[in-house]
């Protein structure tokens, strides 16, 4: 958790005299080495809102292609907002608002006339908790792609085939696919979950807190798959395991509460952003420092 | 110091004697009464209701008609009318609410919100729930058996008054405990509203709102109150549910029983065992229909 002298920590490390709430969501330009494939996300300045409550203050921050990007920070600090601000799953909380400019490969996600359905369709996400729909394993796949007008049965079996083999889940369930999803267990829920979300060939896959409910052979086996298909496609993680971070990602955002002593409101901050190593070995944020080495969290 | 230490005295795992103890029991013993007193009265209408029914139940009595005038002992026409009648207007009262009923609820769950009307229909519909039927009846003959006469269709509609606020709240309550993440997990892959509603949310409360239906079916199949004025008491079949005087079970239940000629009472048992039977299979059927889509549900 949050200790309370962060912010006397954070306003000692900083070169401007800036308020605090201010100056410490910048992660320094030097914090992100060169980018590897282009950029897909890039959040400038963001802020959400749950109704007047801000959840998450002032963050701006670019996603590559191709790459693994985990999203750490202890509970509250809003990674998962952020996360969901990045295929709108937030327009469905009454009251969510977004400040600030989310561009998808260069397109603003928030600009009037987006559909968050067409957004969504380019923007897969995988959920804390497996959740199946209460459809047989072939249908929970088949899913997407029929809502995208595939009705073609040859081309639906090809696709809940490749879609399994990817999910790493074909050869447990290829004999009883007319079965319940609800029927599997928490991994191989998840996997299929995962498997439903890569049949609609997503661009990017959001992942909250994939891992959470799984015991560390199904944790083991969603990890290998992140590496397998991240050839393919670009990943966003949240994770609270940092040694879950530190295997599969290639970039970590860090993000911590900050608390406000006089109106004691508390809100979602990104302290530091870089190339997985460089955060977790070289850390330039002592509260970045502070967590990954267990002290805090 | 001993090498052994001395055999440790086993901690004692069992329920306290006591309060807590006589509390448990208690409460047991009232609930197994509770459910005793229940089951006496249910048992007791249909363990009498098919003693004295099942006697005159034949296919004649069934497919007979018209229904004899009350001086005749039993054994002569039948019960055809009105089961026909009871089966044409229920039904014409089931095509014209059950949708809509389902609709509203998925209005008021899934699109309306917090937003006035949704507040306002919900509101209304819980206030019709507590409407007597025979006001349900009154008010169908006063907007439309005045002008149009009496026909099935009137019956169908003081029916259907008394069904759609049932099979609005008992669906809303169903759409309301399918989860969240379903619906997310759904837009997650980019459907539209309608889409999600459509293929998950509805799908994931079929069973429950099935179930809510066939509770309202089975009451309005039940109720004569709503159709003293509406739809007449005739004794010959009407098949044309949209023109004309109908009868209808509960009717010829009411008719009959309360003659003084054992003929007449006896067809009212008979009718009575009828509907119930009716009831139980319509039930039955809607069970074996639901288990079929929604069998990936567990």
């Amino acid at each position: 958790m949050e200790q309370p002298e962060q912010n006397v920590v954070a306003q000692t490390e900083t070169k401007m005299p800036k308020p605090a709430a201010l100056q410490d969501t910048r992660p320094s330009e030097g914090a992100v080495a060169g980018p590897t494939g282009a950029e897909v996300f890039k959040s400038k300045n963001v802020s959400i809102y749950y109704s007047s409550f801000r959840a998450v203050t002032d963050v701006s921050l670019s996603i590559y292609e191709n790459e693994i990007t985990a999203f750490i920070g202890p509970s509250g600090c809003g990674k998962t907002t952020v996360l969901r601000t990045l295929n709108r799953m937030n327009d469905l909380v009454p009251g969510a608002r977004v400040q600030g400019e989310v561009h998808y490969r260069g397109a603003s996600l928030y600009a009037p006339g987006v559909s968050p359905i067409s957004v969504r369709r380019r923007i897969g996400m995988v959920f804390q908790k497996p959740n199946p729909f209460p459809k047989s394993i072939y249908d929970n796949v088949a899913y997407g792609p029929r809502i995208n007008g595939i009705r073609n049965k040859a081309k639906l079996d090809e696709i809940v085939e490749n879609s399994l083999h990817q999910a790493a889940l074909w050869d447990e369930v290829k004999d009883r696919l007319n079965k319940s999803g609800l029927g599997l267990s928490g991994g191989q829920a998840q996997r299929l979950c995962i498997a439903r979300t890569l049949a609609v060939e997503p661009d990017v896959v959001l992942m909250d807190e994939p891992c959470s409910a799984l015991d560390p052979i199904a944790t083991g086996r969603i990890e290998d798959l992140m590496r397998e298909i991240k050839s393919q496609y670009t990943i966003v993680i949240v994770t609270h395991n940092m040694q879950q971070a530190t295997r599969v990602s290639d970039r970590t955002a860090f993000y911590s509460v900050l608390r406000d002593e006089k109106s004691d409101t508390r809100t979602g901050v990104l302290v530091e952003y870089g190339r997985t190593a460089q955060i977790f070995e070289d850390p330039q944020d002592s509260r970045t420092q502070a967590y990954v080495t267990g002290r805090v969290g | 110091m001993t090498a052994v230490a001395a055999p440790q005295q086993a901690p004692d795992l069992r329920e306290p004697k006591g309060w807590r103890r006589s509390k448990n029991r208690i409460m047991t013993v009232l609930m197994v009464i509770a459910f005793v007193l229940t089951i006496i009265p249910l048992g007791f209408v249909l363990f009498t209701v098919i003693a004295k029914g099942a006697s005159i139940i034949s296919w004649q009595f069934l497919t007979g008609s018209p229904i004899p005038p009350n001086v005749l002992p039993a054994g002569i026409g039948g019960m055809w009318p009105a089961v026909l009648g009871t089966l044409l207007i229920t039904g014409l009262a089931t095509l014209m609410t059950v949708p809509l009923g389902i609709l509203g609820a998925i209005y008021l769950n899934e699109y309306g919100g917090r937003n006035w009307l949704a507040a306002l229909i919900g509101f209304m519909s819980d206030v019709m729930t507590g409407v007597p039927s025979i006001v349900m009846g009154l008010f169908i003959f006063s907007i439309w058996v005045l002008h149009f006469g009496y026909s099935g269709l009137a019956g169908a509609f003081a029916l259907g008054c008394l069904m759609l606020p049932v099979v609005i709240r008992s669906s809303y309550e169903m759409l309301r405990l399918v989860p969240d993440p379903l619906r997310e997990a759904s837009y997650a892959l980019g459907a539209t509203k309608s889409r999600v509603t459509l293929t998950v949310v509805l799908p994931a409360a079929l069973g429950g709102i099935v179930s809510g239906a066939l509770l309202a079916i089975a009451r309005a199949a039940g109720e004569t109150a709503p159709l003293l004025f509406t739809i007449l008491t005739v004794t010959q079949a009407n098949p044309n549910v949209f023109s004309g005087p109908n009868t209808s079970l509960p009717s010829q239940i009411f008719s009959n029983a309360t003659q003084p000629y054992t003929g007449a009472q006896d067809r009212g048992w008979g009718a009575a065992l009828t509907l119930i039977a009716i009831c139980f299979i319509l039930m039955i059927a809607a069970r074996i229909v639901t288990a079929r889509f929604t069998r990936y549900s567990r």
